[in-house]
C-alpha cells in the first residue's frame, strides 16, 4: 500500500500497463516532458520517445493518430491538453471511435483512450475550466469514465487502455493533487459500468461523479452532526451508467439529489433523473433534484463570478438540507 | 463579502493551475502589527511558484494561524486581521459563508412547520405506495416533513411503531425543538414561503388528493364510516367539476317504440343462439343517437374556451353501474359498427365492467354519452355531462302507456329520452332537432332493419 494522488494514480496506471504490453503508447502536446499537467511525467525516460508521442497542437489530428492506431492492433492513449479543447476532435470521437465497431459489422473495433482533463481549478477562466462530458454522453459506442478518488482513477485507467473499445477518461484537474488514498501495490483493475457507494445513509441519497463526490462527502460528514444520513454513490462510469446501482440508492431513501459540475441541462443528471422516474416513481418521496453548474457559456476570470458559478461543500450541504427536511 | 464578527480570514490564494496547497515560508508581519492592504504579510512556497503573499485588506494582524514551514489548502486561513471599525461583537465564527444564513432559515421554517400545514395531505408516491401496501390510514401518521409532509420515514416509523404516533404539542412553543429556536415571528415568513414552492403542477388533481384505500373506524351510536375509496374520490371530483364549470340544461323527449318492440322480439331469440349475446333496445337506441350526431355533428364537441372543437370519430361513452360506482367505458368509432356490432360491444363492455377487468384504454376518448338508466326502472332522470362532453342523453324504460293516435286511443309501448347539454355549445333549437332525429330514427325501425 502506498498513499498516492489521483494524479499519481493515473500516471501509474499508464505506466504499468505500458510496461506489460508494448502496444500501449502515449501521444499528446508536450507530453514528452510530462505535459502541462505533469500526467505523463518520467514516461519519455524510461519508455523513449517513439512511444511518448508529442503531437503538434491539433486536437483533431492526435484523436485521428490514435484511433487509425488503435484499429491496427495499438492501444494508445491520447492526452487532450484540457478538456475545453476536445472538439475539434469529436468528429473524430463520434463519428469515427464510435461508429466503426457498428458501422464494419464488428471486423474493426477501436482501442482507444482519450484522456481529457476537465473541471475548473479556480482562477482559469473558461478556456480550461469546462465539463464538457455531456457533448459526447449521448453517443452510443462511446464509453466515459469520470473517476474521483486516486484507487478508481488508477484501476479505471487500467480497465480503459484493457477495454476494445473507446474510452472516454475524464479526469478531474482539482482532484489531481487534492486527493489521496492509500491504493494497493497490485495488478487491480476497476470495471467500467460500475457505481459505487462511498457513503452509507438513511434520509437521502446524493449521486455524483468526480470532484463532486468529495463535495457531497464533506457536506454529508457535516450534516450527520445535524442528525441528517446521507448515502452518496459515485458514478465512476458515466457510459454506460450502472443503472442498478443508481436504483438501488434511491431506493434506499426515495429522496435523491444529483451533483454534478456540468451545467443543468442536457446533463449526466438530465439522464439520471430520468431513468430515475421512468423506474422507481412509486419510491420517490420527494422531487428529484439537481444541484449543478448554471446554464451559462462558462466559467468567468472575477473571483465573484467564480464564487457564483462554482459548486462547493457549501452549496451542496444547503441543497442536501432542503432536500432532507422536505 | 465576509461577514466575521471578530477578523477577518485571510486564505491562501490560488496561486496557479492545479495547484492546491502552499507552505508558509516567513511572516513578515507579527501579531499586533497593523497591516496596510497590499502590505506583504508572508512569503507563500509551492511547487510552482514562490510569491509574496499581500494583505487583502487594511488592519491589525491578530493571530496567526499557519506557522512557518507549515502547508495549507488553498482557500484555507493562514491569518486573522481585525479590520477597523469592526471590533467589538463578539462570536467569531470560522464556518459559513452565504450558505449557511439560508440554511439556518431553511431548517428554522421546517422546525415551526409542525402545525397541519398545507403539505399535510400532499402524499409523494412513495408515502401512498407504502400506504397501500400495508393499508395505513395516512390521518394517523404524524408528518415531520416540510409543512407537516407525511415522509416515507414517517410511514416506516409507523409501521415499527404498530400504532398511531401524534406530535407531542403542534408548536406552542417553538423551544421545544431540537436546535436553538429563533424568534416565532420572524421565522414565520420564511416558513409560508418555503411550503409555497415545493411543487406547482397538477392543478386540478392537486385539490383532491388521491386517497387511499383505508378500514372503515370510529363512529357512534348514530352514525358510522365508509372510507371513499380512490374510485369513489374520482367520481366525486369529476361530477363536481362538471357541475361547476358546465351550465347544464335539460330536455326531454317522448318515444313511440312499439314497432321496435316487435322487432326486437322477432329477432331476439335467434340472435342470442347465433351470436351468444342479448340483442338490446340499447343497440338500437345507439344506433339511432349515432346516426342523429352524424346529422347535427355538433353534439360530438367540446368547449375550448375561444374555440369548440368539433370531434369527427363518434365514440359513444356508455355509462355502466356497479354496486357502488359507475363507469364509462367507450365505444370507439361506434358509427362504423351496425347493430349487431354494436349489440356485442355493450356486451363486452358490461361484463368487464361488473367484473372489474376494464383497462384504462377502455376508458378514454368519449365524445358523447349514453346512459341505459332504463335498465333500474327510471323514466326520467337529470344527467350529469360527462365532462368535458357536450351533452348526455338518458335511455328510461319503455312503458306501455295509452296514447292518443288519429283521434282513437291506442296502447304503445313508449319511452323518455332525456338529455342534458353545455348550453356554453348548444341552444334549445339544435337540441330540439337533434332529439327528433333520434325520436325519428328509434320509430323508424321496423320489421324490415337489418341488423348486419
Amino acid at each position: 500500500m502506498a498513499v498516492i494522488t489521483y494524479l499519481e494514480g493515473i500516471r501509474s496506471a499508464m505506466q504499468e500497463e505500458m510496461e506489460r504490453d508494448a502496444t500501449v503508447f502515449v501521444l499528446g502536446e508536450d507530453v514528452g516532458k510530462g505535459g502541462v499537467l505533469n500526467a505523463t511525467k518520467g514516461l519519455r525516460d524510461q519508455f523513449g520517445e517513439e512511444r511518448v508521442l508529442d503531437t503538434p497542437l491539433a486536437e483533431s489530428a492526435i484523436a485521428g493518430a490514435a484511433i487509425g492506431a488503435a484499429m491496427y492492433g495499438m492501444r494508445p492513449i491520447a492526452e487532450m491538453q484540457f478538456a475545453d479543447f476536445i472538439l475539434p476532435a469529436t468528429n473524430q470521437i463520434i463519428s469515427e471511435a464510435a461508429k466503426i465497431r457498428y458501422r464494419s459489422n464488428g471486423d474493426w473495433n477501436c482501442p482507444v483512450v482519450i484522456r481529457a482533463p476537465y473541471g475548473a481549478t479556480g482562477g482559469s477562466a473558461l478556456y480550461h475550466s469546462q465539463c464538457p462530458e455531456s457533448v459526447f454522453f449521448g453517443t452510443p459506442g462511446l464509453k466515459i469514465v469520470a473517476p474521483s478518488d486516486p484507487y478508481d482513477a488508477k484501476g479505471l485507467m487500467k480497465a480503459a487502455i484493457r477495454d476494445e473499445d473507446p474510452v472516454l477518461f475524464f479526469e478531474h484537474k482539482k482532484c489531481y493533487l487534492s486527493i489521496t488514498e492509500d491504493v494497493p501495490e497490485d495488478d487491480y483493475i476497476v470495471p467500467i459500468g460500475k457505481a459505487k457507494v462511498k457513503r452509507e445513509g438513511t434520509d437521502i441519497t446524493v449521486i455524483s461523479y468526480g470532484l463532486t463526490v468529495h463535495y457531497a462527502l464533506k457536506a454529508a460528514e457535516e450534516l450527520s452532526k445535524e442528525g441528517i444520513s446521507v448515502h452518496v454513490l459515485d458514478l465512476r462510469t458515466l457510459q454506460p451508467l450502472d443503472k442498478d446501482a443508481i436504483l438501488e440508492a434511491v431506493r434506499k431513501t426515495g429522496k435523491v439529489l444529483i451533483i454534478h459540475e456540468d451545467n443543468k441541462t442536457g446533463g449526466v443528471g438530465a439522464e439520471v433523473s430520468a431513468l430515475i422516474s421512468e423506474e422507481l416513481f412509486f419510491e420517490l418521496d420527494a422531487p428529484i433534484m439537481r444541484l449543478c453548474g448554471p446554464d451559462i457559456p462558462a466559467v468567468g476570470m472575477a473571483p465573484t463570478i467564480e464564487k457564483f458559478f462554482l459548486l462547493n461543500p457549501d452549496k451542496a450541504k444547503e441543497a442536501m438540507r432542503t432536500l432532507a427536511l422536505i | 463579502m465576509n461577514t466575521r464578527t471578530r477578523g477577518t480570514d485571510v486564505p491562501v490564494p490560488h496561486l496557479a493551475e492545479s495547484l492546491v496547497s502552499a507552505t508558509v515560508g516567513k511572516w513578515l508581519k507579527q501579531p499586533g502589527d497593523y497591516v496596510n492592504q497590499y502590505d506583504v504579510l508572508c512569503e507563500l512556497i509551492t511547487d510552482k511558484v514562490n510569491t509574496e503573499m499581500p494583505s487583502p485588506v487594511e488592519g491589525v494582524l491578530l493571530e496567526i494561524l499557519v506557522q512557518e514551514g507549515e502547508t495549507a489548502a488553498v482557500g484555507a486561513s493562514i491569518c486573522r486581521i481585525e479590520e477597523p471599525g469592526s471590533a467589538g461583537e463578539e462570536g467569531a465564527s470560522l464556518t459559513g459563508g452565504h450558505g449557511a444564513a439560508g440554511a439556518a432559515v431553511l431548517s428554522s421554517g421546517a422546525e415551526d412547520a409542525g402545525g397541519e400545514g398545507s403539505m399535510r395531505s400532499r402524499f409523494s408516491p412513495a408515502v401512498l405506495t407504502l400506504a397501500g401496501e400495508h393499508g395505513i390510514d395516512l390521518s394517523q401518521v404524524n408528518g415531520t416533513g416540510l409543512g407537516g409532509r407525511i415522509t416515507r420515514k414517517d410511514v416506516l416509523a409507523y409501521l415499527e411503531a404498530g400504532k398511531p404516533v401524534r406530535k407531542p404539542a403542534l408548536a406552542p412553543s417553538p423551544a421545544a425543538g431540537t436546535t436553538p429556536a429563533p424568534a416565532p415571528a420572524p421565522a414565520a415568513a420564511p416558513m409560508a414561503k418555503a411550503t409555497e414552492q415545493v411543487r406547482t403542477t397538477g392543478i386540478h388533481l392537486s385539490e383532491h388528493p388521491p386517497i387511499p384505500k383505508v378500514e372503515v373506524e370510529g363512529g357512534n351510536e348514530r352514525e358510522y364510516y365508509i372510507d371513499v375509496t380512490p374510485i369513489r374520490n374520482t367520481i366525486a371530483s369529476r361530477m363536481r367539476q362538471s357541475v361547476t364549470e358546465i351550465p347544464h340544461a335539460w330536455t326531454m323527449i317522448e318515444v313511440d317504440v312499439t314497432n321496435l318492440v316487435t322487432l326486437r322480439n322477432k329477432l331476439k331469440d335467434e340472435f342470442i343462439r347465433k351470436e351468444g349475446v342479448n340483442l338490446t333496445y340499447l343497440a338500437f337506441l345507439l344506433k339511432a343517437v349515432v346516426n342523429a350526431i352524424k346529422d347535427y355533428p355538433i353534439m360530438n364537441s367540446v368547449w375550448a374556451v375561444d374555440k369548440i372543437i368539433v370531434k369527427r370519430d363518434i365514440n359513444i361513452s356508455l355509462a355502466v353501474g356497479t354496486e357502488d360506482s359507475v363507469l364509462v367505458p367507450v365505444i370507439k368509432k361506434a358509427d362504423q359498427k351496425n347493430i349487431a356490432g354494436l349489440a356485442r360491444e355493450i356486451d363486452e363492455l358490461g361484463r368487464k365492467g361488473r367484473s372489474g377487468k376494464l383497462t384504462a384504454d377502455d376508458m378514454v376518448g368519449g365524445t358523447f354519452t349514453v346512459n341505459n338508466t332504463g335498465s333500474f326502472g327510471s323514466i326520467l332522470s337529470y344527467p350529469i355531462i360527462n365532462y368535458p362532453q357536450a351533452a348526455i342523453l338518458t335511455f328510461e324504460s319503455i312503458v306501455k302507456k295509452p296514447v292518443v293516435i288519429h283521434d282513437m286511443i291506442a296502447v304503445r309501448s313508449m319511452v323518455n329520452l332525456c338529455l342534458s347539454l353545455d348550453h356554453r355549445i348548444l341552444d334549445g333549437v339544435i337540441c330540439g332537432r337533434f332529439l327528433q332525429r333520434v325520436k325519428e330514427n328509434l320509430e323508424g325501425f321496423n320489421a324490415e332493419t337489418k341488423l348486419y
